[in-house]
């Protein structure tokens, strides 16, 4: 037998796919309020190495529509042709092994694919998580091919776990392991197939139905907290505006697209503009000093800290980071990081925001 | 045909609810059907059935349903006959375009729940399992048999916030529940009128304020409401939906999912419920500035209908629900207990597979091994000449699952706290205070705390079984000091809720707060002799129930008689006369480490 992997054009993730478009999702550009989540959203799809954004919330509050409609919002990325890992053309430091052979060869062809925003759902099995032995192929060529899984289908693009805080705890730990060291490593039924798989990994849940362990806790860039708006005309707003997208869905797209693709250019100019950015040596004192303050564990806090703010610059079109982009995004790269005061009532975001006064209220 | 709201009784109410479902059951997506079985329930469920035709679709989920029927899967018989992978359709995917019922709904596993809430939302199964993916499209809804007791006994509130209604069958007599209004014609002719009634924007705004202003946060329910205005709207032949029908829908969708009244109806209220508990007040409040900001979004028209919305709803039910049970809020958001499992090969309760080996006290699953092994067969048939006989399954070990358990190791303190006058109020603030050192220390450890208090006449649990620190924090601080002693009473509850613990797996501890001068009885009856005896005996039947207790003695001087109840309990007896806050909880700790070391050791 024979070891390959199957090309792209037949996998069942591109039958899925074609049916997942079938379907008109909520357009983003037409989610009322909810700026917090939907900033987190665009600075995580700005600098992807962020690692992850953890959504917190009530019931109805509108987050997984939020992340569904992420797929449509974002510009389009480079894949390689045939890659079933959607490798990028111009990282040469991060292709899969046939890419690499390819590249070699010829120059890699490429075309443009929409951003996968690829859903776990409950009850996924690990094999098709990871990926396995396409045993259909298998039976019927005699031919060892590997099927790619639900991280392959997701590197370069989103992992949506909804219910984070239900999934099962060896998949936890999977998704762990492949979210740090940024590659999918799959040792079973007599393959050995390691492939890239870097993604955001996005995770809701509701508090009140479990925690999470601090590992996955930790593991996350940023989190942030959803509420139903209660201002009421804001309410009115979104029942009437999903009035009209039940109504007729195309038509209520269409009427959000220019807003959609305005939205799209600025992503696509801020992740062109993000690696010229400038972070002054001001601004990074500035922000470790906060972390001290809070007392968050780790380096990581403060890396993520600089990179969202970083990202946010870059969204706003700024030159470089000031101190203002630094608060805007210190509750969420640092609220899911403090330790734990079980008598203080405030919660974590009361805490960051009391900190930053104290600090730069000067 | 006139529905006249404030004189619907349940049964109606239930009735037009079943009316409203069958007209337009994707719209309302659901629901939860609260009764015992019985002719009621039976009687409803097959009205409820006449109108459909005899050709729809009707799945009934059973409780312990496995994912693999749930969601599709390996269709084990044909992968072994096919030599190939054959798919199955999963029960949610096959009750496309129908409805399916879940018995016991209220015992559904929260995973099983979410999958089910979450194909509801998209309208498609997802199904990446066994070496399968696909998505199916499916759109169908549920009726949940919520046979539910208790009051936190009931259908996951995944699902319900994704249902229009509430059914309650529980006080409908039979005799009652013979009249049904509306006939398989109406229901008919509504639902080819369904597809033509539009609802206006001032319709929507009503129903958006009074979902606020009964406190429902969800935006699902004022969706769900429209939905059901329209079916209303339909059902009476029109086209748009009138005023009439969106109050009947503010009715039927927001009734159950209230948590408080709206500022007006409150204030009369409040005129029959001299006593407030803090937490009322607090949602007066929020009330209170929700509606000045309704005032400012649209000052006349809005708030008059909201009070006409208010009062459509109202119930006696919902004002006696509303007003008994301040703590209903709390209780509601307390569904899932997931984070309580812990996973294990060995013991426990069966849930599902993994891959493995046996051995080490893992039990072997021979039918998902054989599921593993079966798309194999004509390969591993092929490999292997030596086989000649092909009908023999050939499993390796690559095949083998082991089934998982999961049991539950939290331990549970509860709290009681002597609350009368006779314990000093002082004394009850270094309770109070250990308390919360005690909380901080179970958070860490996440175990739960739960908390009783005795005083006056009887006790009362103000914190049911937690890990929610604020709850906790909140329920301490509204604990009033004063009265008699009913010591009897507060083992009594202690011991119940232990009980109850001890169903669940859990492991209680009792930590009991008491000076000891107990004065009522059993029966609430002030007396001294009486009372003691009582105490002794209540003390003596939690030493039956084998669970681990301490006494902690808060009188001035050691008073004999509380180390005859900690004998009887079987308890440790530990006297603080000069107590604070942090030596009682150090106390409080010894003593359950050493428990748990023990447990440990044994």
């Amino acid at each position: 037998m024979t070891s390959s992997i199957r090309k792209k054009s037949k996998t069942k993730e591109t039958q899925a796919r074609k049916k997942q478009t079938a379907r008109i999702e909520y357009p983003f550009s037409a989610i009322v309020g909810q700026a917090e989540l939907k900033q987190a959203l665009i600075c995580a799809a700005i600098d992807q190495t962020l690692g992850g954004v953890l959504i917190f919330g009530d019931r109805g509050t509108g987050k997984s529509t939020t992340i569904r409609s992420l797929a449509a919002l974002l510009p389009k990325m480079d894949v390689a042709t045939d890659c079933p890992y959607n490798c990028d053309p111009q990282r040469p430091a991060h292709l899969c092994e046939r890419c690499l052979d390819d590249d070699a060869e010829t120059k890699l062809k490429k075309k443009q694919v929409t951003v996968p925003v690829v859903d776990l759902p409950l009850g996924a099995t690990e094999d098709r998580v990871v990926g396995a032995l396409d045993l259909e192929h298998a039976l019927s060529k005699g031919e060892k091919l590997f099927e790619p899984g639900l991280l392959a289908r997701a590197h370069r693009g989103f992992l949506y776990i909804d219910e984070v805080n239900l999934l099962e705890d060896h998949l936890v730990d999977l998704l762990l392991d492949v979210a740090a060291s940024g590659e999918n490593v799959v040792e079973r039924e007599g393959l050995s197939v390691r492939h890239p798989a870097r993604f955001v990994l996005v995770g809701s849940g509701n508090p009140e139905e479990g925690e999470l362990r601090p590992q996955l806790l930790d593991r996350y860039g940023l989190s942030v907290e959803v509420k139903t708006p209660t201002d009421v005309s804001q309410r009115i707003d979104v029942v009437k505006r999903r009035d009209a997208y039940e109504q007729d869905p195309a038509a209520f797209a269409e009427q959000w697209k220019n807003k959609n693709a305005r939205l799209r250019t600025k992503i696509k100019q801020a992740q062109a503009r993000l690696s010229d950015v400038n972070v002054p040596d001001e601004t990074l004192v500035q922000a470790s000093t906060l972390c001290m303050t809070l007392g968050t564990d780790g380096l990581r806090g403060e890396l993520t800290l600089m990179r969202a703010a970083r990202a946010l610059a870059a969204y706003e079109g700024s030159q470089s980071v000031t101190l203002d982009h630094v608060k805007q995004m210190a509750a969420c790269s640092l609220g899911h990081r403090l330790r734990r005061n079980p008598l203080d009532d405030a919660s974590s975001r009361v805490r960051v925001d009391r900190a930053i006064e104290d600090l730069f209220s000067e | 045909m006139k529905l006249n709201p404030s004189e619907m009784t349940s049964w109606e109410d239930a009735a037009l609810a079943a009316t409203l479902f069958a007209i337009d059951p994707t719209g309302i997506k659901g629901i939860n059907l609260r009764a015992q079985p019985g002719p009621v329930r039976d009687e409803w469920m097959r009205r409820c059935r006449d109108y459909f035709s005899k050709s729809f679709c009707w799945k009934r989920v059973p409780l312990n349903i496995s994912d693999c029927r749930l969601l599709g899967g390996l269709d084990l018989p044909a992968t072994l006959t096919a030599g190939k992978p054959v798919a199955e359709k999963g029960i949610l995917a096959e009750a496309d375009g129908g409805i399916i019922i879940l018995s016991m709904a209220e015992r559904l596993p929260i995973g099983t729940a979410a999958t089910i809430a979450n194909c509801l939302d998209c309208g498609e199964v997802v199904l990446e399992r066994d070496g399968l993916a696909n998505k199916t499209p499916t759109q169908f809804s549920v009726i949940a048999l919520d046979e539910g007791i208790h009051e936190d006994e009931s259908t996951s509130s995944k699902l319900q916030e994704r249902f229009a209604f509430h059914v309650e069958l529980e006080n409908v007599s039979y005799q009652e529940s013979t009249h049904w209004s509306f006939s398989k014609h109406a229901v008919n002719k509504a639902r080819k009128c369904l597809p033509a009634v539009s609802i206006t924007n001032d319709m929507l705004e009503l129903l958006c304020a009074a979902a606020m202003g009964f406190g429902i946060t969800s935006l699902r329910a004022p969706l769900l409401a429209r939905n059901v205005a329209r079916a209303l709207a339909a059902l009476e032949g029109n086209q748009t939906v009138s005023k009439d029908n969106a109050l009947l829908a503010c009715r039927l969708v927001y009734a159950h999912r209230a948590l408080y009244l709206p500022a007006e109806i409150e204030e009369e209220a409040e005129a029959q419920q001299p006593e407030q508990t803090p937490e009322q007040n607090e949602s007066e409040q929020d009330q209170q500035q929700q509606n000045n900001e309704q005032q400012q979004f649209d000052p006349q028209s809005l708030e008059e209908l909201l009070i006409e919305a208010t009062q459509a709803v109202l119930s006696k039910q919902l004002l006696e629900k509303l007003q008994s049970t301040a703590s209903k809020n709390n209780q509601k958001s307390q569904s899932g207990r997931s984070s309580n499992l812990k996973y294990s090969d060995v013991r426990g309760r069966p849930v599902g597979v993994r891959k493995g080996e046996p051995g080490n006290g893992a039990r072997l699953n021979v039918l998902e091994t054989l599921r593993a092994a079966a798309p194999w067969q004509r390969i591993r048939n092929n490999v292997s000449t030596t086989n000649s006989d092909s009908r023999r399954i050939d499993i390796q070990r690559e095949d083998f699952r082991i089934a998982r358990f999961k049991q539950r190791t939290v331990t549970t303190t509860i709290f009681v706290v002597d609350a009368s006058g006779s314990s000093a109020l002082n004394r009850l603030a270094e309770a109070k205070g250990a308390v919360e050192l005690l909380l901080a220390e179970c958070y860490q450890r996440r175990d739960q705390v739960a908390l009783i208090a005795f005083r006056g006449k009887q006790a009362e649990v103000l914190l049911p079984p937690t890990r929610s620190l604020v709850r906790a924090k909140r329920s301490l601080a509204g604990l009033p000091g004063g009265g008699a002693t009913p010591l009897a009473s507060g083992i009594d509850a202690a011991l119940l809720l232990a009980q109850q613990i001890k169903q669940q797996g859990e492991t209680p501890t009792i930590i009991l707060l008491t000076d000891g001068r107990t004065n009522i009885n059993r029966e609430g009856e002030a007396d001294r002799s009486t009372a003691e005896t009582d105490a002794l005996l209540a003390a003596k039947e939690v030493r039956m129930e084998n669970v681990s207790s301490l006494l902690i003695d808060t009188s001035p001087r050691k008073q004999p008689f509380n180390q005859q109840v900690a004998e009887q309990m079987g308890a440790q007896y530990l006297a603080m006369p000069h107590a604070n806050s942090q030596n009682l909880s150090e106390a409080v700790l010894a003593h359950t480490s050493s428990k748990q070391s023990m447990a440990l050791a044994s």
